[in-house]
């Protein structure tokens, strides 16, 4: 029997990374907010690696946290170890990534979800969507309670339909041995959403006292730790040591003997898993000629002896699993707590979602996370943020926040998802991105942060904070064309770079566009130089060493920004346009792109097509006006 | 990349190719005036080209230069009518020229190689479509022009690059690819167990890939015999009568012809017809030895045109020994398709024709007498054997990929020049997500040639080749 619980502005089903951005942002904003989660204990879980960050993945996390979400502040509060990565190659793709204390970070976050003014956090299974004349009006719980709301946001994770493989045996289960989301994966199949299977895996969990670390290579944090929120300006910590080993010829052989125990090689598993992150038998099955894998051995937290087993995922029977780990060196005598596994989910193609991430035939349900097709904490905590800004506007009754891929990995990420489609678990990379040098970590409050405040989002201590360091950066800049070097004291720091001497006095930003040469370099030529942090000194290299780069791609960008700003009305009807190619025209009806720019990028949409678009735009403009 | 850039300048020759007394090439878009006042110079009384003042609607006599070679291409009217009341309502730039195909191509190119890209058919309606310009009726007009593009055009396109070019370039992409996906690995990957990436080794392979497309555009230069004119180059020592072949051709008189050894100092280029086919003739200055630098540039641009020229025609005077001029030309004749024509049979005879088929065995020899005001003795059988070796297929460029399509001819050389760009760069040790902009820009170029988009080649292959994962 059914009973009513209340009424909220915006719900969210599912407490993951994606479900606990969403509901903040949407309290944040100003709306009630309920967050329902299956298990309060998985709040903010990381059931797969502890970490948090990493190449395109970072540049997530800058993002979110410029747009004023929690992933950022959260992983500041709870690393245990901190790197820069890429930091050889150009500022650009300066990736950062940090190793969580799992619990610590569940907790952080749960405690800043109790604390969030309009959020309500309950446990509680959501095993229906309550939807009339295909509008979202509210979720029904497995105890009966129902809630009521005019915006629902899906954020299901590995828990809708969650089925569990290792070896031979498969059980519904949601990731890490909690429950399942089955019932509510029934309904949303009745609703008629076109929904997949998607899967992934995760390797097994080892004890460290089973472990003999002096095998293996050190991997230490940085010295000087960069915080992945902008508001932190400087972060001091103890951080903890990851090790570096590699598999041989014997654990590939007890692998390769036992393929057919494994779920993934007999044909249990339906599901489409991600080609990058593959699990090491399919490693060993697809690169044969490799005689060693790497293994990155990494602490799952303070607090516990548990450590993650990076690089070796598996499905295989647990029996296997210790025979081929204990081949490994330093894993000799190793001892599992949680076993590898593989799990397949239910997910929602993304192509029946706007790029505000609303279901298309269902008005005010919204979806984010692994539920949209996407893999990664940060890639389900962007979206699960856009979702919930783009409730809340949508029941303020103003028009969608959408991202560029100009703007934003987040514009990426979903304007790939939404358009293109995937056919893979997604995950983010800067090779994805096509203005990869605009879109850095170091300026992510710059390219986003005032958009989000004026939607009253990000703080205005964000803000200010904002205003202030783009100050200092113009600032520096200045002082760098001013300041010029005499050649006498110049040519020795030169020297010492290899860079060629001067024979005048030049200025500071003359130098810095020698590619040799960075701002830190400089230093003993520059004595009257600010103290900068991290990320202000690398915005001001970037600035002046790539400012030519930078010309060129924000050349493009302005072409690219032309197409965008082509709007298409929502009202066309695509059967009506002769010229457009069949595949094209069901490929646009499907995904009504808002610009000619969304349509030019869906797949089978070709230029001619988008030509013969444009001349019924125009068209249709004229029969509009009355000409 | 992508192909859908509305408001750049596009350019065209808006008059059918052929044998027409002048010919216009029309610019629409922003830059046109900018690209027409770096190619439009009139002749002070010095000889020296000057800058123009372009006025608005004001038909305009002049010259048009390739800026970077100096070389004057053509006398041209030209008009530049200011956005919006023109055809397209953009910037138009209209110029007139002599209609031959040589010189409406080259000025075509350097249109294109000024920030100019090549109007796709049907571009310049579809501008005034969308300018205002046309009414309703029209737009159906338009729909069907870009529908006949996709349905026909493509495909013929296609059809025209079958085989080796679109094998050649699809190699060619791929050794770029090879590239991206190390790039993109290095990048995208940087804790994974992977060979780290050498510019040196990017920059080898980028070289590679450069010379190709290097050779392809000159091939593609000049290949287009049967479409855009045979090259013929003209050689022999002074006064043995090229001048006057070149003029019976021609049937007009333009290279001076005296008696003086040496009065042709630069090559001449003429267009005609012959038996159906365009040929580009180069009159060249004699080859010999000489301390006069006018004449010296001239020799050397005639061994030039020999090596560029797709059939040589050489003189012979027969009515004088052989001498080591003759000797010189003929060293540069090694397999080159070779029309010699054993002139001045009318005088008397020192040389037979027995003697120069020993000395040139591949060649035809064809016996003449070619003088001013006289009856051109053999020019009739000259022409026909030209005529027979083109429809006989025995005239064809090196390698023979007929890249003839002035868009994919402006591709390559966009793919070249980033390349260019990139191994620049990388020569200076710029990071590689730098270099990889220009590469990327490189391949989607050679893409845009096989209508091939990028979609997601560089991620398919960055996981079927390296083993990532967590």
């Amino acid at each position: 029997m059914n009973y009513e619980m209340g009424k909220y502005d915006i719900i969210v089903v599912g407490a993951g990374h994606a479900g606990c951005e969403a509901a903040l942002a949407s309290a944040r904003m100003g709306k009630q907010t309920l967050l329902l989660a299956i298990n309060l204990e998985s709040l903010a879980m990381m059931p797969c690696n502890p970490s948090i960050g990493g190449t395109g993945k970072g540049h997530l996390v800058h993002e979110i946290d410029a747009l004023g979400g929690e992933m950022g502040i959260n992983i500041d509060k709870s690393f245990i170890q901190s790197r820069m990565l890429n930091t050889a190659k150009g500022p650009a793709v300066h990736s950062l990534r940090a190793q969580a204390d799992k619990t610590r970070y569940h907790i952080e976050m749960k405690k800043t979800i109790e604390k969030q003014k309009n959020l309500d956090l309950k446990q509680g299974e959501v095993v229906e969507l309550i939807v009339e004349e295909a509008e979202i009006k509210g979720v029904c719980l497995r105890t009966g309670g129902i809630f009521r709301a005019n915006a629902v946001i899906l954020a299901t994770g590995t828990f809708l339909g969650g089925k569990i493989f290792i070896g031979n045996s498969a059980y519904e289960s949601g990731p890490s041995g909690l429950a399942a989301s089955t019932i509510l994966a029934q309904n949303l199949r009745d609703l008629g959403m076109p929904m997949r299977r998607f899967k992934t895996g995760t390797p097994a969990r080892a004890l460290a006292s089973s472990i003999d670390f002096s095998k293996m290579k050190e991997q230490p944090g940085d010295e000087e730790i960069s915080p992945f929120s902008f508001m932190n300006d400087e972060l001091d910590r103890d951080q903890i040591k990851c090790y570096l080993t590699y598999t041989n010829e014997r654990t590939h052989t007890i692998i390769r003997n036992n393929f057919s125990r494994s779920a993934l090689f007999g044909g249990q598993i339906e599901g489409v898993g991600p080609r990058y992150c593959p699990s090491i038998e399919d490693k060993i099955n697809r690169f044969k000629d490799r005689d060693r894998h790497q293994l990155f051995v990494e602490p799952e937290g303070l607090e516990t002896e548990e450590m993650y087993l990076q690089g070796m995922s598996t499905s295989l029977p647990e029996d296997v699993q210790y025979e081929f780990y204990r081949t490994i060196p330093g894993l000799e005598n190793l001892e599992i707590s949680r076993p590898g596994y593989a799990i397949e989910y239910d997910c929602i193609d993304p192509q029946e979602l706007t790029a505000a991430l609303e279901y298309r035939r269902i008005s005010g349900l919204f979806c984010a996370g692994q539920f949209n097709g996407s893999s990664g904490y940060e890639e389900a905590a962007a979206q699960g943020l856009m979702a919930g800004i783009n409730a809340v506007l949508k029941l303020r009754g103003e028009d969608p926040f959408i991202l560029g891929r100009d703007e934003a990995y987040i514009g990426v990420l979903i304007d790939d998802l939404v358009f293109k489609g995937t056919n893979e678990p997604y995950r983010i990379m800067t090779s994805r991105a096509e203005y990869r040098l605009l879109l850095r970590q170091d300026n992510a409050d710059e390219r986003l942060t005032e958009k989000s405040y004026k939607l009253g989002l990000a703080t205005k201590e964000r803000y200010d904070k904002y205003i202030r360091k783009k100050a200092v950066i113009e600032q520096e800049i200045e002082r760098l064309r001013n300041t010029k070097v005499k050649e006498e004291i110049i040519n020795p720091v030169l020297d010492k770079i290899g860079s060629s001497p001067v024979n005048k006095s030049v200025s500071l930003m003359e130098l810095m566009k020698r590619p040799e040469i960075t701002y830190d370099s400089l230093a003993p030529a520059d004595p009257e130089r600010p103290k900068l942090m991290r990320r202000i000194a690398a915005q001001v290299e970037v600035r002046i060493k790539y400012e030519g780069y930078i010309g060129k791609q924000l050349e493009r960008v302005e072409k690219f920004k032309r197409m965008e700003n082509k709007k298409i009305p929502q009202d066309i009807v695509y059967a009506d346009i002769d010229g457009l190619r069949l595949e094209a025209r069901q490929k646009l009806d499907k995904l009504k792109p808002q610009s000619l720019g969304q349509a030019g990028r869906i797949s089978g949409v070709s230029p001619a097509d988008i030509n013969v678009l444009l001349i019924y735009l125009e068209r249709y403009r004229r029969i509009d006006k009355g000409e | 990349m992508n192909n859908f850039n509305f408001d750049d300048t596009i350019a065209a020759v808006s008059t059918a190719y052929g044998e027409g007394g002048i010919g216009i090439i029309r610019m629409s878009g922003d830059s046109s005036k900018d690209i027409l006042g770096l190619l439009f110079r009139r002749f002070d009384d010095d000889g020296r080209p000057q800058k123009i003042s372009i006025e608005n609607r004001k038909l305009t006599y002049g010259n048009i230069i390739d800026p970077e070679t100096g070389e004057n291409i053509d006398e041209v009217l030209a008009v530049y009518m200011p956005a919006p009341h023109t055809y397209t309502t953009e910037d138009v730039v209209e110029i007139d020229c002599h209609g031959s195909i040589v010189s409406l191509r080259r000025i075509l190119s350097l249109c294109l190689e000024n920030g100019a890209r090549l109007a796709e058919k049907g571009e310049f309606t579809k501008r005034a479509f969308l300018g205002g310009r046309l009414d309703l009726s029209q737009a159906e007009a338009v729909i069907d022009m870009i529908k006949a593009k996709t349905d026909s055009g493509f495909d013929s396109a296609i059809g025209q690059l079958e085989g080796r070019l679109s094998r050649v370039i699809r190699d060619l992409r791929q050794k770029i690819l090879d590239v991206l996906v190390n790039i993109t690995v290095n990048i995208d990957y940087p804790d994974e167990d992977i060979e780290e990436i050498f510019y040196s080794d990017i920059i080898s392979q980028l070289t590679d890939v450069k010379d190709k497309i290097d050779d392809l555009i000159k091939e593609g230069e000049k290949g287009r015999i049967v479409r855009e004119g045979l090259d013929i180059a003209i050689i022999g020592k002074p006064n043995v009568g090229k001048s006057s072949l070149m003029n019976a051709l021609l049937r007009e008189t333009r290279a001076i012809v005296t008696d003086i050894p040496g009065t042709t100092r630069d090559t001449i280029e003429e267009s005609v017809n012959i038996g159906g086919i365009p040929v580009r003739l180069t009159d060249t200055a004699g080859i010999r030895e000489t301390d006069d630098t006018i004449e010296k540039i001239g020799i050397s641009r005639s061994i030039n045109s020999i090596r560029s020229a797709d059939l040589i025609i050489m003189l012979i005077d027969v009515s004088r020994e052989l001498e080591s001029e003759d000797m010189d030309i003929i060293s540069e004749l090694k397999d080159r398709k070779v029309i010699v024509l054993a002139n001045k049979q009318d005088l008397d005879k020192k040389l037979n024709t027995e003697d120069i088929r020993k000395l040139i065995p591949d060649s035809m020899i064809i016996e003449t007498s070619l003088a001013e005001g006289s009856e051109d003795e053999g020019i009739c059988e000259m022409e026909n054997a030209i005529t027979d070796m083109v429809m006989g297929g025995e005239i064809r460029q090196s390698g023979s990929m007929m890249v003839t399509n002035v868009r994919h001819l402006d591709l390559l050389k966009n793919s070249l020049s980033a390349l260019g760009d990139a191994i620049a760069i990388s020569r200076l040790g710029e990071p590689l997500e730098l270099i990889e902009i220009d590469i990327s820009n490189a391949y989607s170029y050679l893409g845009e040639i096989i209508g091939e988009e990028v979609n997601d080649d560089i991620l398919n292959e960055v996981f079927s080749r390296f083993c990532l994962g967590k």
